[in-house]
């Protein structure tokens, strides 16, 4: 993945536009923007954290639910409607933080196995969490679901967008770090990577780590919108789905990509969702399928592509004029 | 636990274990020889179910039957899908890595139009058929008719899809291109059209695995995903790509699964994923891959 792009001026100006009308949003906003904004940077957290890992290493994760679902947990237990815990903020860096240590022991056990099996692994991850919590909630502690604290519309808001800001300075400090540097050669050429001295398995487990984190945070704080939590709805594997998609659809080559994908989709999900509830998931396996088989390089390739031809057709144009 | 206990469970197991390594079969023809780990697998058993219970239910037709009714319709839908998706798939990705993740991907998108459109077809709800169900004496257990007789139309099947795959000179082109797709294109294999055949009949296993599955379980329009993961485990378990692996698999997972059901139900699925995870950190070639 190639996020240079983001380190240029040209990107400066345009993000801290972005950045002020997104932070005075509840100033002017309706509330209905302000909870379809939160979602769709929930997304765009969900699918970039996806891509910091699984674009450079190339292995396909399918354990965002798992990561994003102890998130949502670990908020359902340190913020019971009964009786808060903690503070927010330090729930949603606790979050964070048992999620990255998850991700740290799954992948140092699994990130040895090829492509394929990883993806499988991190599929049963969810599902095995589920039914642990299933049967733990069932026999143990005798709940069928959990109520979490409600938090204001603004400051679930607010957090989501710092989630979003912490997670885009990461991925610009790791891009211009060594260790960005020795991540982005494993994605080239691991073996080689591996013979200039890059502890391969190290950066490979460090990066899923961080990527989970911002899962996990992303998660606590969606817990408090949603407010009833149950293990089917926190380990959803849509959330392992939707992230892989959101970035195919939207191209992995530049990070806006993914922005962009999860943007889009996340959009459309909200009016669908509103619009055709029974035709919703329909719609969405043909859109999946018609993005893989026609959009291989996602908006961003497409977008690309007629820049080029653009170009192409401009110069064509001012030859034939001389 | 006395005698009949544990015939008890013996038996239940290799019941559930006929079932398990149809499905697994079928996986390993898509995955092993096609490289498309279909997760929309569970997705045809469940088309499977729905079809016998249908043209029981309305028409009076046989389940048994209707295995020559369904295999062909799920045939040309298997065929068809690699055609049209797959085929165009693998000849635009860059690496046969990125066919694999590309692929998977496609999978998930027919499972939720498959999944969808049966919904709208059929309903939410849990629907089940009375064939051949009563009860059969063995050595003190008592199993039902229906549960023997699709066990023994399980290993039937598995038998036949093997004698096919040895005697036959398609079943030598498929494994052929199981081992170097390259290779066996330039000894004159079609190789689109073996691989296509290849899904279309890993889509009849489903099918026939559904068909004889609706006999004895309640059928819903959300069944599949848990055979799929069951099939997935079956052919780790039996090493990917190889199909006595995944028949014999399927009958070990079987066992494992029945004797758990037996100590802690609700438990089940947890150990299937734990052993899952267990096996592939362990050996990951499966037990009879090489």
């Amino acid at each position: 993945m190639d996020i240079t792009a983001l380190t240029s001026r040209r990107f400066l100006v345009p993000g801290l536009i972005t950045l002020t009308v997104l932070a005075t949003l509840p100033l002017y906003g309706s509330l209905y923007t302000v909870i379809l904004i939160t979602t769709i940077l929930m997304y765009i957290i969900l699918a970039v954290s996806w891509v910091i890992f699984s674009g450079p290493t190339g292995y396909m994760s399918l354990a965002s639910a798992a990561f994003f679902g102890v998130g949502i947990y670990t908020a359902a237990v340190l913020m019971p409607n009964t009786g808060q815990l903690l503070p927010l903020p330090v729930v949603v860096a606790i979050a964070g933080l048992i999620s990255g240590l998850l991700a740290v022991l799954v992948g140092a056990l699994t990130l040895r196995l090829r492509g394929i099996y990883f993806a499988i692994f991190t599929f049963g991850l969810v599902e095995i969490i589920k039914q642990v919590l299933l049967y733990w909630e069932f026999e143990v502690t005798h709940t069928r679901g959990r109520f979490v604290v409600l938090v204001d519309n603004d400051t679930v808001f607010y957090i989501m967008l710092g989630i979003f800001v912490a997670l885009m300075l990461t991925v610009y400090f790791i891009r211009r770090s060594k260790f960005g540097l020795a991540l982005q050669s494993i994605g080239e050429n691991e073996e080689a990577a591996a013979h200039t001295g890059i502890n391969v398995t190290m950066v490979k487990v460090i990066t899923f780590g961080i990527s989970a984190i911002f899962m996990g945070a992303a998660g606590a704080i969606m817990a408090t919108r949603w407010t009833y939590i149950d293990p089917y709805i926190a380990f959803n594997p849509l959330f392992s789905f939707m992230p892989v998609l959101m970035a195919i659809f939207g191209g992995m080559g530049q990070l806006y990509g993914p922005v962009i994908g999860a943007a889009i989709f996340a959009y459309l999900q909200e009016t669908l969702q509103t619009t055709f509830p029974y035709y919703y998931m329909l719609i969405f396996g043909i859109v999946l399928v018609v993005a893989i088989l026609y959009l291989p390089n996602g908006i961003v390739g497409l977008i690309q592509k007629l820049i080029q031809r653009w170009r192409k057709g401009g110069s064509a144009e001012q030859n034939a004029n001389t | 636990m006395d005698l009949v206990t544990i015939l008890d469970i013996a038996i239940g197991g290799l019941l559930m274990g006929g079932i398990y390594a149809l499905l697994a079969m079928g996986l390993s023809l898509q995955y092993g020889v096609a490289r498309v780990l279909n997760i929309a697998h569970g997705e045809f058993i469940m088309l499977g179910a729905f079809a016998t219970y249908t043209l029981y239910t309305a028409f009076g037709i046989n389940p048994l039957l209707t295995l020559a009714i369904v295999g062909p319709i799920i045939f040309i839908i298997g065929f068809l899908l690699h055609r049209t998706l797959f085929t165009r798939l693998r000849i635009s990705s860059p690496s046969p890595g990125a066919f694999e993740s590309r692929s998977l991907l496609a999978t998930f998108g027919i499972l939720f139009i498959i999944q969808n459109l049966a919904l709208i077809g059929w309903g939410a709800n849990l629907r089940a058929y009375s064939y051949l169900n009563f009860g059969v004496n063995l050595g003190g257990a008592i199993f039902t008719a229906n549960r023997l007789v699709s066990l023994g139309f399980a290993i039937g099947i598995g038998l036949a899809f093997y004698i096919f795959l040895v005697r036959t000179r398609m079943g030598k082109a498929i494994r052929a291109a199981a081992q170097d797709p390259a290779t066996a294109s330039l000894m004159g294999v079609n190789i689109n059209r073996v691989l296509a055949i290849c899904f279309g009949l890993g889509a009849v296993m489903a099918g026939f695995a559904g068909t004889l599955l609706s006999m004895r379980v309640p059928i819903n329009p959300a069944m599949g995903m848990n055979y799929t993961i069951i099939a997935i485990i079956v052919i780790v378990l039996g090493g990917l790509g190889s199909i006595p692996g995944s028949f014999i698999g399927g009958f070990i997972l079987g066992i494992i699964g029945t004797v758990v059901t037996y100590i802690e139900p609700s438990l089940s699925l947890a150990a299937y994923y734990f052993i899952f995870m267990l096996l592939l950190l362990v050996r990951p070639k499966g037990i009879l891959g090489k």
